[in-house]
């Protein structure tokens, strides 16, 4: 699937878990619809993954978890964000995430939760059409 | 965009200024007359280019690098240039998996960059970029290309100083004495020195720039020096900062800094130009004789030189 218009996405794997294949599997399938992805590697800091998704004014982050702890560092990345006016960005998730913590996670403002079996085209294709690139040129809001 | 804008990027705003390199990238006009404004607050900072073939640790450096420049208590900006996908127009951006230490500390700046078809393994928005974070108060940019390897000759003239990053066993001789390479680098990095054949490709560089002897133009009379690191440990690094903040002091000391300016600023008026009139062009090229003309070519009923004038006798028509 090909993107319309060309977004800007982080994709980040927060906390200790390092299992880094799934991450890189959604890395490679936006690229090859057209986006540019910013990959970080394993081990991040909500710290780091939202000063990384503002210095590089990303309309879209993807978070994933395998480990457990998506729903303190999924709602750290949020808080974050919100805290430096930045809550613009979509905020999507994936990994292994139980069916009840998924409607917390949403709650908590994260936009969609994508679990395992999900191709990759249902992803894009929700990207295509949930996510704007940022209007550049105009202010951030705030 | 307003003045508030510009007051905001010049006090370091992150937001603002990562916006405002979003528009650079898109070539809008109102980022581009934000630009414009913001030129006149440029020309402090200290650029660096750091280029050489891929897998080289280019991006460790960088890493090792900002350490070293925040140690001196310098605010450091960087743009890590990576390349777009041809086949898709889709990049991925990953030098700065190398750098995330870095990311928290609200003197640096890492900004990630793809080339969008872009030749000489920079990307065109780049010469914006580091003109935003110069604004910004950064006082070196670190500007990482894309790493093709023999045509990266176009960031070591945007650089004040350029490095030349290598490893022990990436081409013997031969590969050094093609042009470009020895000619264009101020300092030369052997990264991975560990490796076995790190001392080797030193003293075969040396030995080469020792022959190339007195080039007319070939830098200023200096011969740039070989120095050796292990990025991943930190090794030579501090060393390798302190080379290059002599290399500055050199560039000051003779009254080469002005001719150095010059020769960017130059190459940023011909990259400009060159866009400028390359959308000119775009703009008014008549797309249904473009496209006869393709076919032509396809059928060798005309060569391409022809083809050429042809668009470009129709263009000064209109």
């Amino acid at each position: 699937m090909r993107a319309e218009k060309k977004l800007r996405v982080l994709v980040a794997k927060p906390g200790l878990d390092g299992h880094d294949r799934g991450v890189k599997v959604i890395a490679r399938g936006f690229r090859d619809a057209g986006h540019e992805v910013i990959y970080t590697g394993v081990h991040q800091t909500p710290e780091q993954i939202v000063s990384t998704a503002i210095q590089e004014d990303v309309d879209l982050v993807g978070l994933s978890c395998l480990s457990g702890a998506h729903l303190f560092l999924f709602s750290e990345v949020l808080r974050q964000l919100r805290e430096q006016g930045a809550d613009d960005i979509t905020v999507i998730g994936g990994g292994i995430i139980p069916d009840e913590d998924v409607l917390r996670l949403k709650d908590a403002g994260i936009r969609e939760v994508f679990l395992p079996g999900t191709s990759l085209d249902e992803i894009l294709k929700w990207t295509e059409e949930n996510v704007c690139p940022a209007s550049s040129g105009q202010e951030p809001a705030r | 965009m307003t003045t508030e804008t510009i007051d905001r990027i010049i006090s370091g705003d992150v937001r603002s200024a990562a916006r405002l390199m979003r528009g650079i990238e898109e070539d809008t006009p109102d980022a581009l007359k934000t630009l414009e404004t913001l030129y006149r607050h440029t020309g402090r900072a200290y650029i660096v280019g750091i280029t050489g073939a891929p897998g080289g640790g280019k991006s460790t450096l960088v890493d090792a690098l900002i350490g070293a420049f925040r140690r001196r208590e310098m605010k450091v900006g960087v743009v890590a240039i990576d390349p777009t996908s041809p086949l898709t127009g889709g990049a991925i951006l990953g030098d700065r998996v190398r750098m995330q230490q870095h990311c928290t500390d609200p003197a640096v700046f890492i900004r990630s960059v793809a080339t969008r078809g872009w030749l000489g393994g920079l990307a065109r928005a780049a010469v914006g970029m580091m003109h935003v974070m110069d604004a910004m108060g950064k006082d070196v940019v670190l500007v990482e290309t894309v790493g093709i390897g023999q045509q990266e000759v176009d960031v070591t003239r945007l650089a004040h100083t350029s490095l030349y990053v290598l490893t022990p066993g990436s081409g013997d001789s031969i590969q050094m004495m093609k042009a470009g390479i020895l000619e264009m680098a101020d300092i030369f990095v052997i990264n991975k020195a560990d490796q076995e054949g790190a001392y080797r490709v030193k003293m075969e560089l040396e030995a080469m720039m020792a022959m190339q002897g007195e080039h007319p133009e070939a830098h200023e009379q200096r011969q740039p020096p070989v120095l050796l690191t292990e990025a991943v440990y930190g090794k030579g690094v501090d060393d390798l900062c302190q080379e290059i903040l002599k290399h500055r002091d050199y560039l000051l000391s003779y009254g080469l800094m002005q001719k150095r300016e010059h020769e960017r600023v130059r190459l940023e008026l011909a990259e400009a130009l060159e866009a400028a009139l390359k959308a000119l062009i775009d703009s008014r090229t008549d797309h249904e004789l473009y496209e006869s003309l393709v076919d032509d070519l396809v059928q060798r009923r005309i060569g391409p030189q022809s083809a050429a004038s042809q668009l470009i006798g129709r263009l000064s028509r209109t």
